[in-house]
């Protein structure tokens, strides 16, 4: 189980501070898929960075399955089974696909069935991706992708994706909320999924509506998308004169 | 051949050797001649007139190997050896030099080595070169290895040089010259760390059409060390050349790399690419997601980038 209570995060601004996240409490029971969701610029990723210790709250505290963790670093969360795919994951000159997903899974005698199986959830091609290396020579898409199944090869109790839709096709993309379904349905880890894709939000358990630092709604996903897609409209008077003159 | 632990060490780490090699090798230890085997196609011989070897390869030799190692152990030994080789047409040879310095005095110990190649048409070469030093002395451990390589036509060369801590001073000087349709890859390697100063200087002449010249250098500047490439590629005939040189810095070190592209034909193609930078903090805080301690992500970046 994870616990956030009171947690706040401020940055200096000139001679004042400039809060992100303001007093943010929640619980997320084990085996829950939760979804992030919310305008750019919210609070959804630094959220989640607080979490996986990547940045650290100025106030409020962080409990996982009892543990208070707040203090402890990026590396000792890892290790304690949190796990967390970035948006932008970096590239790596000379680490190969099999390296990073040996890394990622700890197990230094991977098999390449295992490595074929993790990229095939995120729709790829051991064959043609095993021994290349993640840099520059991969597209935006395809180093995603990998990021991806490096979560999915650390199989961790506590799985964060930073909107794993963005920069991945269509095609792709069903495989992965397929996959994402899957782990869902077999309870094998809890999630919590940064997304504003309508497909992805409809698989959550719970959706947490992330703005101006705070949580704005948190409900089921069929009681939270029109909410959201209220906010959508409201923000735009075109569309929304346009959807009231049909 | 007598050999014992700081023998076999210095050994396993410049030429992959454990216990005797198959094929041709010749071991030089502490400017003497610690085993010699030829084989039916591979003659190796003393020179006459100054230090060193040569190695003659005998047309259509395919598969086989020859290990030129140079081990120094002793303080205070500075040498200038001279190896040359002769590889006939039509080979496939693989040649693994290499020169590990064990120095526990306080006295300099110093290996320059002038490796000549000659390779006959459409001869494939692969040669392999590790340096390494240890040794808890205050003396320096110095090598300026010199490899010149001569490709005739339709031959190709695959170079990898690899130079990882251990050595505090050295001047490498390369140069490669492609005649018709031959083709050189030269791939260095090199970490420095300390005091170490590290120069490298490179020339491929792509002198015949069709040649093809490729030069892939990844380094890791630790520490006070310092680091100058100047990788040239000269085209004089409708050629592709391409030199990429790619440095990590950490510490206070210092890089300075100056590739250069010469072109004197204008059907001749010439690439180059530079880079220097530090270990970027965001593939450090990947790797410590997926539980690596911030020393392991950094030797583990290190490891893959000098790979």
């Amino acid at each position: 189980m994870l616990e956030l209570k009171h947690i706040s995060y401020s940055v200096r601004e000139g001679d004042g501070e400039l809060g992100i996240l303001k007093d943010i409490s929640l619980t997320i029971d084990d085996h829950r898929l939760v979804v992030f969701t919310g305008p750019n610029g919210g609070g959804k990723t630094t959220l989640a960075k607080i979490i996986m210790g990547l940045v650290q709250p100025t106030e409020g505290r962080i409990f996982w399955n009892g543990q208070d963790i707040t203090d402890l670093g990026i590396t000792q969360r890892a290790r304690l089974g949190i796990s967390y795919g970035f948006q932008q994951p970096p590239r790596f000159k000379g680490l190969t696909v099999r390296d990073l997903l040996t890394l990622a899974s700890g197990d230094e005698k991977l098999s390449k069935d295992k490595c074929c199986q993790y990229l095939t959830r995120v729709g790829l091609c051991a064959n043609d991706y095993l021994d290349r290396e993640v840099d520059v020579s991969l597209s935006g898409g395809e180093v995603k992708r990998i990021e991806i199944a490096s979560i999915l090869a650390r199989s961790s109790d506590l799985m964060i994706f930073d909107e794993p839709e963005a920069g991945i096709d269509l095609w792709s993309f069903a495989r992965l909320t397929e996959t994402f379904e899957q782990i869902h349905r077999t309870g094998s880890a809890t999630m919590i999924i940064i997304s504003h894709q309508e497909r992805i939000i409809s698989l959550a358990d719970e959706v947490i509506v992330v703005g101006d630092g705070s949580i704005r709604h948190r409900g089921a996903a069929a009681e939270i998308l029109p909410q959201i897609l209220q906010d959508t409209l409201g923000a735009c008077p075109v569309l929304t004169k346009e959807v009231q003159a049909q | 051949m007598m050999e014992n632990e700081i023998d076999r060490e210095l050994l396993e780490k410049i030429a992959d050797m454990l216990g005797k090699p198959v094929g041709a090798f010749n071991i030089r230890k502490d400017s003497g001649c610690d085993g010699r085997q030829s084989t039916e196609h591979i003659q190796i011989t003393s020179k006459e007139d100054q230090p060193g070897i040569d190695i003659r390869i005998q047309d259509g030799t395919v598969g086989e190997t020859c290990h030129i190692p140079v081990i120094i152990t002793k303080p205070g030994i500075e040498e200038l050896v001279y190896n040359d080789f002769f590889i006939g047409e039509n080979c496939d040879v693989e040649i693994v030099a290499g020169c590990g310095i064990h120095n526990c005095g306080d006295q300099d110990s110093r290996h320059d080595g002038v490796h000549t190649f000659h390779v006959g048409k459409h001869s494939r070469v692969k040669y392999t070169e590790k340096h390494y030093g240890d040794g808890d002395g205050k003396g320096g451990r110095i090598m300026n290895p010199q490899t010149v390589v001569y490709l005739e036509e339709g031959a190709s060369i695959q170079m990898d040089t690899t130079q990882i801590r251990g050595i505090d001073s050295t001047k490498r000087y390369t140069k490669i010259v492609c005649g018709a349709g031959a083709e050189a890859i030269v791939t260095e390697r090199l970490l420095t760390h300390g005091e170490q100063i590290a120069e490298s200087d490179m020339e491929i002449v792509l002198e015949g059409p069709d040649s093809k010249g490729r030069v892939i250098s990844r380094s890791v500047a630790q520490d006070t060390s310092s680091q100058v490439f100047y990788p040239r590629m000269v085209g004089n005939a409708p050629c592709f050349g391409h030199v990429q040189c790619d440095s990590i810095i950490m510490g206070d070190a210092k890089i300075k790399s100056i590739p250069a592209i010469t072109a004197n034909c204008t059907e001749a193609q010439l690439v180059h690419e530079a880079a220097i930078g530090k270990i970027a903090g965001d593939q450090l805080l990947k790797l410590e997601t997926l539980g690596l301690t911030e020393e392991e992500a950094e030797d583990c970046i290190l490891k893959g980038f000098l790979a």
